[in-house]
């Protein structure tokens, strides 16, 4: 490794203590190794205990009734989110790259909220405004309607918590897009809706759906904020993640293992889908 | 900024939508804001004892501790790493970069269980710590290890961001010039970081303050050793105290808003440069 790269022409004359070559080489391992040990090495312990007991024992734990139900938890509630944030998130998009509006500054910030407030305290944010002991809370109560330690509140954190994704997907894009192109439409006699279906959604598709994936995965993960406000009651309110925690506690890693591999399953396809999907919507660009 | 192209005041029913944004994004964030706020001001001078307990304040304090940590090895690992995964081709690139991706998509739970198996009772590294008498799992190096993990990408996606805008230009005149990589390095290419260096950071730091599930299932938040902010929240409502739940919710609410605040967001000023 101490060896001194090949003298080229224009090599500088003079030499750090490393030659570039050795402290490329030097870069990329310590970099890797730390990932390695970081990032794979956990997940391949996770991996392989959630396929130790043999295939049967992890197939049993995954087809056990709470843990489908929490599966189907997951999926139905992160499926929900996506389409609510998917078309929520394209138009207060929308709203903050073509309109001048006052106060627009103020709902880009608050649109970037989520990413820095902690999921949990996005779960404590419901309760503190739906739980049972607030005057909302009591009033829903009162119709027999329930939205903290309930799925209407599951699904309201996960509004929450992935509110930013799709908003910051589509925003770059429609920077990029010429209004002129939609002017020229309405001149030219196309309704709002005409407009909107063949000159604005078509190349903002890619980056909508790039954003409603992530929005989809990171529901199907979320695990703080539910685990303040969902009240986590097996069959009912109780999502995958959290269905994970309690056979942790419960003294269950394998099962808890063997669930974790499906989440884990949904998470390495739905990244690179988000990826290419990302890089769909960038190349409809410039 | 008013004068951004193609930005005008609303027309027609262009109105009907922006009421819609703006009742949604007040609806799902500012009335639950409002609500907790109000909460804590009810209350205030039970929350201000309850936040000055000695057991919330070193919670507090050992989340700030977390973030500075991980801002600290996440910072390193993110210039090299970026600098590795932009300017620099190899065998396994690629999944060098998606392995840096798969943090942000893993449960936090299973982070925590993940590090668990490694860590924990019966763990692979079982053999090799307790010999040594090194105890990671239920201890400070869990709840390092996990905030460190759940923090990674960060930096280094912001930082790989600016590094492939700016290209190598400034580089390559730099050492034609004579410079060697170190000073290329420390003169040209970490000045030109320092956008994305803040952003990494800002986005580092509040992911650390407000990490949950990686640093209760690994760090077992046991009250006055293990236990952060937000092992503190959910201790504290399993408890059924909400006055202390609530402050330090509300605590680590404010943090977030003021990290934003300082942030003011230079990503979208020089997106419209």
């Amino acid at each position: 490794m101490s060896a001194a790269a090949p003298s080229t022409p224009e090599a500088p004359a003079r030499r750090a203590v490393l030659s570039d070559r050795a402290a490329a080489l030097l870069l990329r391992g310590s970099f890797g190794t730390y990932v390695t040990v970081l990032v794979a090495l956990p997940l391949l312990a996770l991996v392989y205990r959630g396929l130790a007991d043999g295939p049967a024992a992890a197939w049993a734990a995954i087809t056990a009734p709470a843990a489908v139900a929490a599966l189907k938890l997951s999926i139905g509630t992160g499926v929900v989110a996506a389409l609510v944030n998917g078309l929520a998130g394209t138009a207060i998009a929308w709203v903050l790259v073509r309109w001048d509006l006052p106060g627009r500054r103020l709902l880009s910030a608050l649109v970037d909220l989520p990413l820095a407030i902690p999921t949990l305290v996005a779960g404590i944010l419901l309760i503190a405004l739906f739980g049972p002991q607030t005057a909302i809370g009591a009033a829903l109560a009162e119709h027999d309607l329930a939205v903290a330690y309930a799925r209407p509140g599951i699904v309201l954190a996960l509004l929450f918590v992935t509110l930013p994704f799709v908003v910051r997907a589509v925003e770059p894009v429609l920077h990029e897009l010429d209004p002129a192109e939609e002017e020229a439409a309405t001149t030219l006699g196309a309704g709002r809706w005409l407009t909107f279906r063949y000159v604005l959604l078509p190349p903002l598709l890619p980056a909508v759906a790039a954003g409603t994936v992530q929005v989809f995965a990171r529901s199907v993960a979320e695990f703080g904020s539910l685990a303040a406000v969902s009240g986590n009651i097996p069959f009912q309110t109780l999502t995958a993640p959290v269905y994970i925690l309690g056979e942790v506690e419960g003294g269950s890693p394998g099962s808890a293992a063997a669930v974790s591999l499906v989440l884990l399953a949904v998470a390495l396809a739905l990244q690179p889908l988000s990826h290419a999907l990302a890089r769909a919507a960038g190349s409809r660009r410039g | 900024m008013a004068s951004a192209p193609g930005r005008s005041r609303p027309v027609g029913a262009a109105w009907l939508v922006v009421a819609a944004v703006t009742l949604y994004v007040g609806g799902l964030l500012v009335v639950p804001l409002l609500a907790l706020t109000r909460a804590v001001l009810a209350d205030l001078p039970g929350v201000a004892s309850a936040l000055t307990a000695a057991d919330a304040l070193r919670a507090l304090g050992l989340s700030v501790a977390l973030a500075a940590v991980s801002l600290v090895l996440n910072g390193v690992a993110g210039v090299t790493g970026a600098l590795v995964l932009t300017r620099q081709r190899f065998l396994g690139r690629r999944l060098l970069d998606a392995l840096v991706d798969l943090p942000l998509a893993v449960s936090p739970v299973m982070t925590g269980l993940a590090f668990l198996l490694l860590f924990g009772r019966n763990g692979w590294l079982g053999p090799v710590l307790q010999p040594l008498g090194i105890k990671v799992a239920f201890a400070l190096p869990g709840l390092v290890i996990a905030t460190v993990f759940v923090t990674l990408p960060f930096m280094l996606r912001e930082i790989a961001l600016v590094l492939e805008e700016i290209g190598t230009s400034e580089e390559d005149a730099a050492s034609t010039l004579g410079a060697s990589a170190w000073q290329t390095f420390w003169l040209v290419t970490l000045p030109n970081l320092r956008e994305g260096l803040t952003l990494g950071a800002t986005l580092t730091v509040a992911r650390a303050l407000g990490e949950f599930g990686a640093v209760l299932v690994l760090g077992g938040a046991i009250t006055g050793r293990t236990d952060t902010a937000t092992t503190f929240i959910h201790n504290a409502m399993e408890e059924r105290h909400t006055t202390s739940a609530y402050g330090m919710a509300l605590v680590l609410a404010a943090a977030a808003a003021a990290l934003l605040f300082l942030l003011q967001r230079p990503s979208q000023t020089s997106r419209g440069k």
